[in-house]
Parts: C-alpha cells; sequence; structure tokens
C-alpha cells in the first residue's frame, strides 16, 4: 500500500462517522418538520398567562376543544411578559394575557390583532393569617401603605426578613402590582429596592409558596390563591376583598402574521386556527364553562365572564370598571386593530 | 404545611398504577435523552478519535475548549438555542422551536464536550503499542484505529453514559427551546418544575422519584460494571 493510499484509508474512519452525524442530525430536523407539516394536525401554539393555565382551566379548555377540531393546541405557560415576547417573535399563535397597558401598546406597535375581552376576576392582597400589618378590610391603597409603614418599622432592616414578595416576572400581576404601588403614592423603584421586599422572579404559584415560607404578604390573582389554599399547599389568607383596583381582565390576541417593523411574514404563524380558536372562548358555551369552572370545588368561580356583559352593556359596576381599566378609545379593540373576521365583534 | 409522606404515598401508587401522563413524561425523557446520545456520540467520537490519536497544532487548545465547556449552565444554553431557533432568529425558518427535535438538537449539544472528554482520555489511556502492534501486523492506519477504539470502548461506553446522565437530568435547554408544553415536550424535570409551580405537588414527587431511580440505577450499572472489570483484571493478572 503506498502512502498515499494510506492517507486516504486514514481520514475515512473519522470521515465516515462524521458523515454519518451530520446525517443524523439531518434526519432529526427533517423528521421533526416533516411531522410537523404533514403528519401531526395543525398545531396552534398559545401563550399564556400562569393563572388561565395553573388553574387547570385551559387544559379543560384544550381538551374540549382538540375533541371537536383537528388542531392540536400546545400551550406555554410563562406570564405575561413573555407571552408579548413570544408574539413579537412569531413564536406563539395565541396569547392570553391580563395586562392592559401593556396590551395597549402591544396592539398599537401592531404586533396583535383581533384583541376580545373573554374573562375577569378580582387581585387579591393575601398574606399570614395573623396578619401582622393588620391590613384586613382595608382597601388596597391603604393596605399597601400600612404594608410599607410596618416594613419600615422592622428591626431588621438587612434584608433577611421580607414582608412583601412580588412576582418580579413582567407578569400581568406584576404590572398590577406596580400600579398599585404607583396608585398608593409609592415611587416603585424604590419600593422594590426596601429590604423587606423580595422579588420572587417567578410564576405565581411559586411566589405564594415563597411567600407563605416567608411568611409575607403578595398580590395574587384569585384563581391560583384559591387552589393552592383549598389545596393545603400554602396557609395565606386573602385579606382583601373585590374592588374596582384590584380587576383583573383577561383577553386573548391573535398575533399578526405580518412584522409591523419591517413588514416580513411568519408564514408559519396559524393565523386562521388562532381567530377560530378566540371565537371558540368568547361563544355563550365556553363563557358559561369559565363561569362554572371551579364552583364546586372552591365555592366561587375562579374567573367570571366578561362577554355578555360587556355586550349587553348591564349596570353591575363591574361592567364599568371593566371600560375604563380595559377598553382603548371606548372599545375592546379599536377597528384599526382588528383584521378580517367583523363577526368577531358583531 | 406541606404534607411530605402523604405526598411520597400518593406518588407511589401513582407510579405502580402506571397513571399514563407520567409514564408519557418518563418516555419522552428516555427518548430525547437517548437520540441525544446517539447524536452526540456520533459526532463525538470522530472528535475524540482526533483528540486522541494525532497530533496536531492547537490541540491542547481545543481540549481545554471541550473541557471548560463541560460545565456550561444548561440555560445559558437553552438561552442561546432559543435565540437560534426563534422565529426572529437565525434559524427560525426551520420552525424548530418548542418541538422536541429542538429538544434532541440542543441537549445533544449539551453533552457533546462531556462525551469528548471523556472519549478522548479513554482513548488517549489506550497503549499506543497496540496502534503500533496493529499496523506492524499490516492493518491500515484506519484498521488500527479502529483496534484502539475497540480497546477504549468501555471509557467510550462510560462517556455515553455520563452524558445520558447530564442529558436527562438537565432543565434549562429542556424548559428554553422546548416549552414544557404538556404531552409533546415536557420531560421529567420541567414537568416537576411546572407540577410544583402548579401545586401538584403528588405528581412533582412521583416524578422526582422516577428521575432519581433513573439516574441512580444508571450509576449503579455503571460502577457494578466498573467493578467486575476490576475484578476481571485482577483475576488475569500475573501474581
Amino acid at each position: 500500500m503506498n502512502g498515499d493510499a494510506q492517507r486516504v484509508f486514514e481520514m475515512q474512519i473519522w470521515q465516515k462517522l462524521l458523515i454519518a452525524a451530520v446525517l443524523a442530525t439531518v434526519v432529526v430536523v427533517a423528521g421533526t418538520l416533516v411531522y410537523f407539516n404533514y403528519f401531526a394536525k395543525r398545531r396552534l401554539l398559545i401563550s399564556t398567562t400562569t393563572s388561565l393555565y395553573d388553574t387547570g382551566l385551559l387544559d379543560e379548555l384544550e381538551t374540549d376543544y382538540e375533541a371537536t377540531h383537528n388542531v392540536d393546541i400546545n400551550i406555554i405557560s410563562a406570564g405575561t411578559g413573555i407571552a408579548i415576547q413570544h408574539a413579537e417573535n412569531g413564536d406563539a399563535d395565541v396569547i392570553l394575557v391580563h395586562a392592559p397597558s401593556v396590551e395597549k401598546t402591544f396592539l398599537e406597535e401592531g404586533y396583535g390583532v383581533n384583541r376580545k375581552i373573554i374573562a375577569y376576576n378580582f387581585f387579591t392582597i393575601v398574606g399570614p393569617s395573623d396578619d401582622p400589618a393588620e391590613i384586613e378590610g382595608k382597601t388596597a391603597k391603604d393596605a399597601l401603605k400600612t404594608i410599607f409603614a410596618y416594613g419600615e418599622s422592622l428591626a431588621d432592616q438587612s434584608g433577611q426578613t421580607k414582608i412583601w414578595v412580588s412576582r418580579g416576572d413582567k407578569s400581568g400581576t406584576h404590572t398590577k402590582e406596580q400600579s398599585l404601588w404607583k396608585a398608593a403614592g409609592y415611587n416603585y423603584t424604590l419600593v422594590s429596592a426596601e429590604p423587606w421586599y423580595a422579588d420572587a422572579g417567578s410564576g405565581m404559584g411559586d411566589t405564594l409558596n415563597i411567600a407563605d415560607q416567608k411568611s409575607a404578604y403578595t398580590l395574587s390573582d384569585i384563581g391560583t390563591y384559591l387552589k393552592f389554599s383549598k389545596d393545603g399547599t400554602i396557609s395565606l389568607v386573602a385579606h382583601i376583598s373585590q374592588e374596582e383596583s384590584l380587576l383583573n381582565v383577561y383577553s386573548a390576541m391573535a398575533v399578526n402574521r405580518t412584522v409591523p417593523a419591517n413588514q416580513t411574514l411568519h408564514e408559519q404563524i396559524n393565523y386562521a386556527d388562532a381567530v377560530d380558536f378566540i371565537k371558540y372562548l368568547v361563544s355563550d358555551e365556553t363563557q358559561q364553562f369559565i363561569e362554572n369552572y371551579g364552583k364546586t370545588t372552591y365555592g366561587q368561580s375562579l374567573f367570571y365572564p366578561a362577554v355578555q356583559p360587556l355586550k349587553d352593556d348591564a349596570p353591575q359596576p363591574v361592567v364599568g370598571w371593566i371600560k375604563t381599566a380595559a377598553f382603548f378609545e371606548g372599545s375592546e379593540c379599536p377597528p384599526q386593530y382588528r383584521s378580517d373576521y367583523p363577526e368577531l365583534y358583531s | 404545611m406541606v404534607d411530605i409522606l402523604g405526598g411520597i404515598i400518593k406518588a407511589l401508587q401513582m407510579i405502580l398504577s402506571g397513571d399514563p401522563v407520567l409514564y408519557g413524561i418518563l418516555y419522552r425523557s428516555l427518548f430525547f435523552s437517548g437520540i441525544a446520545v446517539i447524536l452526540a456520540t456520533l459526532w463525538g467520537t470522530p472528535i475524540a478519535m482526533l483528540l486522541g490519536l494525532k497530533d496536531f497544532r492547537g490541540k491542547t487548545l481545543v481540549k481545554t475548549f471541550f473541557n471548560s465547556l463541560i460545565g456550561v449552565p444548561t440555560v445559558v444554553l437553552g438561552l442561546v438555542l432559543f435565540l437560534i431557533f426563534s422565529k426572529g432568529g437565525p434559524l427560525g425558518s426551520l420552525g424548530l422551536l418548542y418541538t422536541p427535535g429542538a429538544i434532541i438538537l440542543g441537549e445533544a449539544i449539551l453533552v457533546t464536550p462531556i462525551l469528548v472528554s471523556i472519549a478522548t482520555t479513554a482513548i488517549e489511556a489506550v497503549d499506543p503499542e497496540i496502534m503500533n502492534l496493529s499496523k506492524t501486523l499490516g492493518a491500515s492506519e484506519s484498521q488500527a484505529s479502529l483496534a484502539v477504539l475497540k480497546e477504549a470502548v468501555n471509557g467510550v461506553l462510560l462517556s455515553n453514559i455520563a452524558s445520558f446522565n447530564r442529558a436527562i437530568a438537565e432543565l434549562g435547554v429542556a424548559l428554553l427551546v422546548g416549552g414544557n408544553i404538556a404531552g409533546l415536550t415536557d420531560v421529567l424535570t420541567t414537568a416537576i418544575s411546572r407540577y410544583t409551580a402548579r401545586g401538584d405537588l403528588d405528581l412533582a414527587i412521583a416524578l422526582g422519584i422516577m428521575l432519581m431511580v433513573f439516574v441512580f440505577g444508571i450509576n449503579m450499572i455503571v460502577i457494578a460494571a466498573r467493578k467486575a472489570k476490576f475484578l476481571l483484571t485482577l483475576g488475569r493478572s500475573p501474581q
């Protein structure tokens, strides 16, 4: 065997292996693509606020929807902040969120269309049952002032003792917390730097667990709180009753296929099914289902349907509150942010 | 207060009753990690052979590179891959984000450094005489390399097992590029984090037990195999 031939052989063994590796990688990638494009049912990616998911409501809706549609619903539950990020990147088809101020910017920037308000409930401030700061029965504004004063009066200002736990994750609940501190007359940036203020940077469930362990107060959506409380996971008590400033409005939006910044098209976004799912959410049957969800287990609705009261312009004060909190230019979705499907707003 | 004992009992009941959700998650964990290790072995072994058998400039640098990548935090790799696979990112048009394929590729990349490092050490540990001897006996360079690889097969196997353990126990990559979608991309670690966040602690405990059983089980097999081999060599060695 001459030298050249030997060199050729010498290269071959690891070259062959490398070629096999490249082929295998291609097979994995191609397999995934082929499966999702040709064999799987149509895929609808929903990026949602944690409360709709952690309470189990979305699981039930998913099962129900999939039973009658040739669609595979994939749910990513990480909070409103990430949901909006997903929509901007084109990584989700529908987003379910609860932060009207963020939603407004989002619609204006053109990343989302066809917003529908689907449900509402109330936030509550939960804390240890002995209520050391004495917020029981106060309004949210006064409760925060009391908690702030209590925090300042603590002997331990080393940062070891925490009496307030924040989601700290740009979620809808976090956004609400910031606006509540502001309404109570504080600069949020300064409040969040207080030694008694803890930033959990996680979902509602984790935040409730942390607040429970630290015997601290936190702002929670009622649904997640009731579930954790009922299961005995936490011993925190809700101290504040329903009021306008604690209103929590959930809405759905379809992700715009066209990226407004550079007019590129996200072809993979499943817009048709996204709108169909939003229609499903606002249908009478689903709204009824939302109202009844958790009633037997928790003794009260976790979420209240919003579609019919808004349509009827019902006289309850909460309808006015929703309009104040979550309507833009007098509408849940001003005409310039609607796209096709006018029946959504009839 | 969390009822730990009650949770463990309920978890064991779920495991024994063959809860389909639990076993679906276990299956996905094993499947994704398994394919990832196969991929990593396919592209990692040739690299290890190059590093172990050939001399070239910058070899130490390459080895150091792989060695230091062993400890890369999984969330950082997850974040990098998320940015790459996101539809706004360079490979976004493939639509891989939040699919099993993304997790498999991500975990394969994650375990490549550990696989290459262990396999390289194993190949280097083979007596160089074997290479020379095979060549003297008329083997080509390629056949001689294979002979060395055969001698190092235990080390290569160990690198696979270590890689599998790393892949099945990691959270960051699966969470960030898989999205923890129930029934599609949730694996043991991400599902534990989900069920803890949702307050379904029984399920989380059950998954935790399953993960521990697998990781411990695999490690015990490795230790047992090493012991057996050690005894074998003792028996063979001349007194």
